[in-house]
């Protein structure tokens, strides 16, 4: 079974997923965050969805489990490069990805990160 | 292949150059004039005609695609879109193909005898008024799809997206929302913010006369959709009668950042993009 | 993938939902539909397919290309024969904004296409059909 990698940029892991994923990949992908957070210490989880066309309920869950356990792990988390088709779709959906922050593209993700972290220095 | 659609069948197989000739004269008669397109038109249809014939007796309900009844159809519906973007009417294109009733008589008669010729005709009158009835039908769905994208075009033109500064788009929104509008707004939009890499769009509603709840519910669509992307949104140019009817349906903004006017919201962008404006005595 | 007028697929694992979404991605490029409708079509079928497996115990995705008319547009059928749906009225309440509803997205889903029919009865299967027009 493929499992996505994670990529680790100072404090914080970096993760693409690009491809049509099975569900228990993206179980598997939230199941690896956890363990790399908790592993390394990071304070930042940057998940790019700029090649994902689409982002079905699953993939949205998904994404709110992995901003929620990456709290509790005192990471925060930023999905970036939302599609807007599929921004669309999620807000026909009634998908309101409710605690996940986003931003445009990975640039602007990382200055999020840097300020969260700072307004939050001690973690949350 | 049964009896009736044999002889129609040798017509279009052997006499297609008379039947064209004088079907556009036909044609002529009627009272529309002839464009230089028709006599190709009529080919293409006679030809896209035989096929279908040469494939089997012409099917009950919509042919399937690949089907090379399908194939007619879809000639028939590009004579018809055809005939509609140069103005003229579905009973103009019906006559057309009518017309070739009387050529398609006259070579029957020809090669029928007396007892094989009733049906023929029959036949043959059967399979034209179902061409003819088609194109009605096409030409009418054609120029609802015409007008349809004038709107979209004119929309377009109406709702442009401009940069107000670095980071900064706006969109000033003219005449009624309608989810139809409100979908290419947002589309567009959308994208820009991506291409632009713009952090805040604000949508200004100066120039939209009323808002009931399903305008709002549109409007709050759209703010969604920015926000999710991870940009923000303010929307401009509440009238004050506005502002009551939002409050009076009891509609939930959500927490959207609302102004008055865009010169207002422009401050509020600017604010929240990190720029301090100051004045420089002269 | 040919582009064939309707077909059928199982969705018996994981890896059919992924081939349902692939292969209705495939039509809408051959019916030529918008992105943003695209989108739309191949996430609902994602959703009603996971529902088919993981509700349903398994099923089949049938499709047909429509022209009617002129007008094209997709139909899927997502059936199975599982327990089927007792509470009609609580699986078309949205559940994700009023935090009630069952989790089905099925009201989500019909937000999602033209035209959306559900036949389901307790012992009798289920079966969600579909359709995009262009």
């Amino acid at each position: 079974m493929e499992r996505i990698p994670i990529l680790r940029m100072g404090d914080t892991l970096l993760v693409t997923i690009q491809l049509d994923m099975q569900d228990r990949t993206a179980l598997a992908l939230q199941e690896d965050l956890a363990a790399r957070i908790a592993d390394t210490g990071a304070t930042g989880v940057m998940i790019d969805i700029s090649g994902l066309e689409i982002v079905d309920s699953f993939v949205g869950r998904m994404l709110s489990s992995i901003s929620g356990i990456a709290r509790i792990l005192s990471a925060h988390t930023v999905v970036v490069g939302m599609q807007p088709a599929v921004a669309i779709t999620l807000v026909e959906l009634g998908l309101s990805l409710d605690g996940v922050r986003t931003a445009l593209n990975v640039e602007r993700g990382m200055d999020l990160l840097r300020r969260i972290r700072e307004e939050a220095p001690l973690g949350l | 292949m049964t009896q009736q659609y044999e002889a129609l069948l040798a017509i279009l197989d052997s006499k297609e150059d008379p039947l064209i000739q004088e079907w556009l004269a036909e044609a002529a008669q009627g009272g529309t004039a002839p464009a230089a397109s028709f006599s190709s038109d009529a080919r293409e249809l006679l030809q896209a005609l035989r096929t279908a014939l040469h494939s089997g007796p012409p099917p009950r309900g919509t042919p399937h695609p690949g089907n090379a009844w399908h194939t007619l159809n879809g000639v028939l519906e590009s004579l018809s879109r055809s005939r509609a973007a140069r103005g003229e009417t579905a009973g103009d294109t019906s006559v057309f193909v009518l017309a070739l009733k009387k050529a398609l008589f006259t070579q029957l008669q020809a090669t029928s005898d007396a007892a094989a010729l009733a049906p023929a005709l029959w036949s043959a009158t059967e399979l034209v008024d179902r061409l003819a009835q088609h194109t009605v039908t096409t030409f009418q769905l054609a120029r609802e799809d015409i007008i349809r994208r004038q709107q979209e075009e004119l929309l377009e033109l109406s709702t442009p997206v401009v940069k107000l500064w670095d980071g900064v788009l706006a969109v000033p929104m003219i005449g009624t929302l309608d989810s139809n509008r409100t979908q290419v707004v947002m589309e567009t939009l959308l994208q820009r913010i991506v291409d632009t890499e713009s952090e805040i769009a604000i949508i200004d509603i100066t120039g939209v006369p009323t808002v009931d709840t399903l305008v709002a519910q549109h409007l709050l669509k759209t703010v969604a959709a920015i926000r999710l992307m991870g940009a923000d949104c303010i929307v401009s140019g509440i009238r004050p009668q506005i502002a009551q009817t939002i409050v009076h349906l009891g509609i939930d903004l959500q927490g959207i950042h609302t102004r008055a006017t865009l010169a207002d919201a422009l401050a509020l962008a600017l604010q929240k993009t990190g720029w301090r404006i100051g004045r420089v005595p002269a | 993938m040919a582009f064939e007028p309707t077909g059928t697929l199982p969705i018996e694992s994981e890896q059919h939902i992924v081939a349902c979404r692939q292969t209705v991605r495939a039509l809408c490029a051959g019916l030529r539909f918008s992105l943003v409708d695209q989108t739309k079509v191949i996430t609902a079928a994602s959703e009603l397919s996971r529902n088919t497996l993981v509700h349903g115990g398994g099923g089949r995705m049938r499709w047909e290309v429509l022209d009617q008319h002129g007008r094209s547009g997709l139909r899927m059928a997502f059936e199975d024969e599982g327990p089927g749906i007792a509470d009609m009225q609580l699986a078309l309440t949205d559940g994700w904004t009023s935090g009630g509803g069952m989790g089905l997205g099925l009201p989500g889903s019909r937000r999602l296409v033209n035209e959306f029919d559900i036949r389901s009865a307790p012992g009798q299967g289920t079966c969600v059909t579909i359709t995009k027009w262009k």
